[in-house]
């Protein structure tokens, strides 16, 4: 009998990089609240209990062609497009070097234009309408990419969302857009945020396909980007996807996240993909316990390495702080 | 050379630059097969195509930000706001985004876009219809402001905006559409962003304006002459950022300087013109910075007797013009 995987087309190698993918994003950002509470880096912002829903995702796409936009919990995208432990080590540590703001933005504001990652700024949903942009500069010149754009629950309030997918509707753009809705904004609960029964409703009024997916589970995000994708190739316009899972940590390095009851975060974490799917590729023969420890030796050293590597690094010179406003 | 209007020079600009490289294409509210609301894009609907000239939905901060994106891409985005007080939707888009790619992305990404809009009152369009919004953006390093007086600089600095690689805000007064007509030639030149430009030669007084009341300027200038007054005249053509070296040169020639926006006084950019003159020119000065403005009320009325008295206007340069030469 064929396993879900393979049903999916993807062989067992695949599924197991979509693993390993998830499991750096998890120790990178494990690392990062260490390095925080330890006082080496002053802030950082969490993808944990998003992994899934982001690897799942990026492995849809075409690693080679198509745009990103993501939002500052997207580790899990950034790593699978190609930005190494050691680039998200040097922005963490606000080094020179950083490839996404050469130390100039907090963590978590990606962009890098090698890898085709749009760059990103604070104020939230402001990416929607520049992945609509990409997205119509693909129909104008008749290039076969995609954008894919993320951001949380509660960002899809934002007027940017409505004005974005709006105009995604009306000119059918290939925009894929990915609401990670991990249940909470800061504090404010989903209930408080939306009054619709979920995010991807709202495709209606945008008339594009909506679905709700199990955001803890790879394999079923996976199959809407991938199937989100091949619409938009073949010219019929974007797709929402809505992602559930639930944020295990706090907002940032910043909240004390006093407004949830921690039986209700040990709950949630019973769900936590990074277990869930470990056990699945161990039923199905393809983790092995060799493996694993191979897998776990390899990201340890990847990620101290990158570690060391930014901390040493040098910072920006103080007057660099006057380049780059206009061209040169 | 043909005879052109300021508007016709805005459209032949836009057709040019079209037609030079196929990554131009224009976004905005009834741009498309109407071609604009003032007529900017008349024609090139059907010269170019609906995807060149595209109709957007009515949602200024998704044309202001799907053009953002589809200049990081690479495209060359002139978007249009419908009016210039109409922008405030896609501020956060221009200000956050638009302005501020190269810098937090460290010379990794950009925005090549040219952001229209019409400004500018005295066409009974009251509040919201005749505002100059420019002092909003010009604290905003990281954007361009570009505000041409006559057809001539219309054509040649738009040209400029559009080939240029970072965001441009280019506000063309909408009154000076159809007022405004002189000698556009219909080749192929560009004029430079950043410089201002001195729009006529004198030695009593200096007059450092910009947009339509470079026009109103002019004509105080020539009543003047009869009188035996001798105005010099700067167009900042740029009001962000400003040309300092050429606003010293002017202020320092005559010593008697007078700044005038159509703007409300308080804030605007020729506060900071008057600052760069009182940091540089000091001892040059042989009489204090005098500013004509409009007034400091939220925008300007309807009623032919308010907005008159809000506008700037040639009796107005005069009257300022006279009193600064009689100091
Ligand atoms: C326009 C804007 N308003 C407020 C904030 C402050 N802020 C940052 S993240 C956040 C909550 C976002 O929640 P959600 O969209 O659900 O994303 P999540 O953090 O849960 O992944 C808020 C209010 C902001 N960055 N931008
Ligand atoms: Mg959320």
């Amino acid at each position: 009998m064929a396993n879900r995987h393979t049903k999916l087309g993807l062989s067992d190698q695949e599924v197991l990089d979509i693993y390993k993918s998830m499991l750096l994003a998890r120790k990178v950002d494990e690392r990062m609240w260490l390095l925080n509470r330890s006082g080496k880096i002053p802030f950082t912002i969490s993808c944990q209990g998003q992994e899934a829903a982001q690897v799942g995702a990026s492995f849809a796409l075409n690693k080679e062609k198509d745009y990103v936009a993501p939002y500052y919990r997207d580790l899990g995208i950034v790593l699978s497009f190609g930005m190494t432990v050691r680039d998200i080590m040097l922005f963490a540590f606000a080094k020179a070097e950083d490839p996404n703001s050469g130390g100039r933005q907090m963590p978590g504001h990606f962009g890098q234009k090698k890898n085709r990652i749009i760059t990103g700024s604070s104020p939230v949903t402001t990416q929607v309408p520049h992945a609509v942009g990409f997205a119509l500069a693909a129909k104008m010149e008749k290039k076969d990419f995609v954008s894919f754009v993320t951001l949380g629950e509660g960002s899809s309030n934002q007027g940017d969302f409505h004005e974005g997918l709006n105009f995604a509707g009306v000119h059918k753009l290939p925009v894929i857009t990915m609401v990670e809705n991990n249940q909470y904004a800061i504090s404010v609960p989903l209930h408080k945020q939306i009054a619709s029964k979920n995010v991807s409703v709202r495709s209606v009024s945008y008339g594009m396909e909506g679905i709700t997916v199990d955001g803890n589970d790879p394999l079923a995000v996976y199959e809407a980007v991938r199937d989100a994708r091949a619409r938009a190739i073949a010219g019929e316009g974007g797709t929402l996807i809505e992602a559930v899972s639930y944020r295990f940590t706090a907002h940032s390095s910043d909240d004390d996240d006093n407004y949830r009851e921690k039986e209700e975060i040990e709950q949630a974490k019973k769900q936590d993909a990074i277990v869930l799917f470990a056990n699945y590729l161990r039923e199905e023969k393809i983790l092995t316990v060799e493996l694993e420890k191979k897998m776990t030796a390899e990201i340890n050293s990847i990620v101290n390495e990158a570690t060391d590597y930014a901390e040493e690094a040098p910072y920006s010179m103080p007057e660099d702080t006057l380049k780059y406003v206009y061209e040169d | 050379m043909p005879i052109m209007s300021y508007i016709q020079a805005i459209t032949l600009a836009l057709r040019e630059e079209m037609l030079r490289d196929d990554k131009v294409f224009i976004l905005g509210e009834d741009v498309g097969k109407k071609g604009g609301v003032f007529r900017a894009t008349d024609g090139l609907y059907d010269e170019f195509g609906e995807y060149r000239v595209l109709d957007t939905p009515l949602a200024e901060s998704a044309i202001a930000g799907v053009g953002i994106g589809a200049a990081m891409y690479g495209m060359r985005p002139v978007a249009e706001m419908q009016f210039a007080d109409f922008i405030l939707p896609a501020v956060n888009q221009i200000i956050s985004e638009a302005a501020k790619t190269r810098y937090r992305s460290n010379n990794d990404w950009s925005v090549p876009i040219t952001i229209r809009a019409p400004y500018g009152g005295g066409v009974h369009g009251a509040l919201y219809h005749s505002q100059s919004v420019e002092a909003i953006f010009a604290n905003q390093p990281g954007l361009k402001i570009v505000m041409p007086s006559g057809p001539y600089d219309a054509k040649g600095l738009l040209k400029a905006a559009i080939r240029d690689n970072d965001p441009v805000l280019f506000f063309e007064h909408k009154r000076a559409y159809r007022l405004l007509k002189e000698e556009v030639p219909d080749d192929d030149y560009v004029l430079p962003i950043g410089k201002a430009d001195i729009k006529r030669e004198g030695t009593d007084i200096t007059v450092i304006t910009y947009g339509l009341c470079v026009h109103f300027a002019l004509q105080a200038a020539e009543k003047l002459a009869e009188e035996g007054i001798s105005t010099h005249i700067l167009d900042l053509r740029t009001v962000y950022p400003l040309d300092k070296e050429s606003i010293i040169k002017a202020a320092s020639k005559t010593g008697k300087v007078l700044l005038i926006t159509e703007d409300n006084l308080e804030g605007s950019i020729i506060g900071e013109v008057a600052a760069i003159i009182a940091e540089n020119c000091l001892f040059d000065l042989d009489a204090p910075i005098m500013r004509l403005a409009g007034p400091d009320v939220p925008a300007m009325p309807y009623a032919p007797t308010m907005e008159k008295y809000f506008m700037v206007n040639p009796d107005k340069c005069e009257k300022a013009m006279r009193e600064l030469a009689e100091f």
